[in-house]
């Protein structure tokens, strides 16, 4: 072998990402379907964490870290200085003149740059379903031109998969291990989806990291629309569902294929498109059984109980966005 | 105190990954259909296209001082192009 790689990806690799992380995956697709004219603002997690060992950062765009809990008030502040600086530019070019033209020109060029960057807040499902989920409401409701990415893989990985308001029912995380009597997480995975739309977000859709063409067509089309954007995306965990790391694909092919994760996208409160699941549909269990955090369910006969009742939630998906 | 948290962009290139490997993934240059599959699936984004200057031909490869080994570019190619293999070092 001679040629070395292009890096043309805004991503660079030698971050330490787990080997076969479904983050990592969706992060660069992200990026580069948003192109350079982007400012990120990334909350704590394995997506700050594995792309910023000090002195290093695999980003080529502009991007900072902010708190756990608080990148989408920081992402607020950027959109805020980035409109009063338009404003600047503005009032000085186009509305009170006594400039030379090629300053004129100069300032109109900044003035439209200004414009089109595009600023995201990127964040696990621990930053936006719970410990930052006030600001993110905050920033919804104020109409602030954002869109939150939020990659959903389930629970707090970075610090050791502890359960967060995103890990689905029956799931084994480190806070919900199984036991005797108990098959794990007893509460529902959020309907952040729900919670966008109660926003009134111009744009809110899933996606998963089965389909990265996908991923960037969502993207893309969420950033051409002005005002507060949700795009959340399920991302296979390699040590925190306890699967194989060939495996990450195939187990988010199957989260949307069997029903339990619908892929959906709403345009300003419309169900544009949903994406089907195929005839015959697999079953919940070619799903579950990749996976090392749903294990116990396959061990006793009230586990089997716990599977027809996943089963069936993912019958209810099928219905609500008539997914068949 | 002033301290300095700014760093340059796409550093981390600096840090060579492929030594987390126990697999390293082997390509088939004539199954290869070169529809980039496993390019857009690796999370290195370490997979490229490459042009045989003889036969005019492209076919994927690998930066193997990246490639952390994980296996998805093998088990998601379309026409089974790619086997890992054990390292050797
Ligand atoms: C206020 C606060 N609480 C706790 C932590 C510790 N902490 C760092 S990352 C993390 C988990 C992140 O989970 P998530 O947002 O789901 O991202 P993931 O790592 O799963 O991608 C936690 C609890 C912190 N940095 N700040
Ligand atoms: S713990 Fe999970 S999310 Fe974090 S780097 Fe590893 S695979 Fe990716
Ligand atoms: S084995 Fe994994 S890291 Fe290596 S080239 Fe294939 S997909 Fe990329
Ligand atoms: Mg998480």
């Amino acid at each position: 072998m001679t040629d070395k790689m292009l890096f043309n990806s805004l991503l660079n690799p030698g971050h330490s990402s787990c080997a076969g992380c479904g983050e990592i995956l969706a992060m660069r697709h992200v990026l580069d379907a948003a192109g350079s004219n982007t400012i990120i603002v990334n909350a704590t997690g394995c997506s700050e964490v594995t792309t910023s060992k000090f002195p290093t950062s695999s980003f080529k765009v502009p991007w900072i870290h902010a708190n756990f809990e608080n990148a989408s008030a920081v992402a607020a502040g950027v959109w805020a200085a980035l409109k009063t600086k338009r404003k600047i530019l503005r009032g000085s070019s186009r509305f009170t003149s006594g400039l030379a033209p090629q300053d004129d020109k100069q300032k109109q060029a900044q003035d439209d740059k200004a414009g089109k960057i595009n600023v995201m807040a990127w964040g696990g499902d621990g930053a936006f379903f719970d410990i930052g989920f006030g600001l993110l409401s905050g920033s919804w409701e104020r109409g602030e031109n954002i869109l939150h990415v939020c990659f959903d893989n389930e629970a707090y990985m970075n610090t050791g998969v502890q359960a967060s308001g995103a890990t689905p029912f029956s799931a084994n995380t480190t806070t919900t291990p199984p036991d005797t009597n108990s098959f794990g997480n007893e509460l529902m995975k959020k309907d952040m989806i729900a919670i966008a739309l109660a926003h009134r977000c111009v744009y809110a859709g899933t996606a998963t990291i089965a389909n990265v063409v996908d991923i960037e067509n969502k993207v893309k089309k969420a950033l051409t629309l002005a005002g507060p954007k949700y795009l959340q995306i399920l991302v296979t965990c390699v040590p925190g569902w306890y699967t194989d790391a060939k495996d990450t694909i195939k187990i988010a092919r199957l989260a949307q294929q069997t029903g339990v994760y619908p892929v959906v996208e709403f345009v300003n409160g419309e169900l544009l498109d949903a994406v089907k699941c195929p005839v015959p549909r697999p079953k919940v269990e070619e799903y579950l059984k990749l996976q090392g955090r749903y294990k116990h369910l396959f061990k006793s006969d009230k586990g089997q109980v716990i599977i027809k009742k996943i089963q069936s939630m993912a019958d209810e998906n099928m219905e609500k966005y008539n997914l068949q | 105190m002033k301290i300095n948290l700014a760093v340059s962009p796409g550093t981390t290139k600096d840090c060579k990954t492929g030594n987390w490997r126990v697999y390293y993934p082997l390509i088939d240059h004539e199954k290869c259909i070169a529809c980039g599959t496993c390019a857009r699936v690796c999370p290195e984004g370490c997979v490229f296209p490459v042009k045989d200057e003889k036969s005019k031909k492209i076919y994927f490869e690998k930066d193997l001082d990246y490639c952390k080994g994980c296996g998805i570019c093998a088990e998601e190619c379309l026409v089974k192009a790619i086997t890992m293999e054990l390292e050797r070092r």
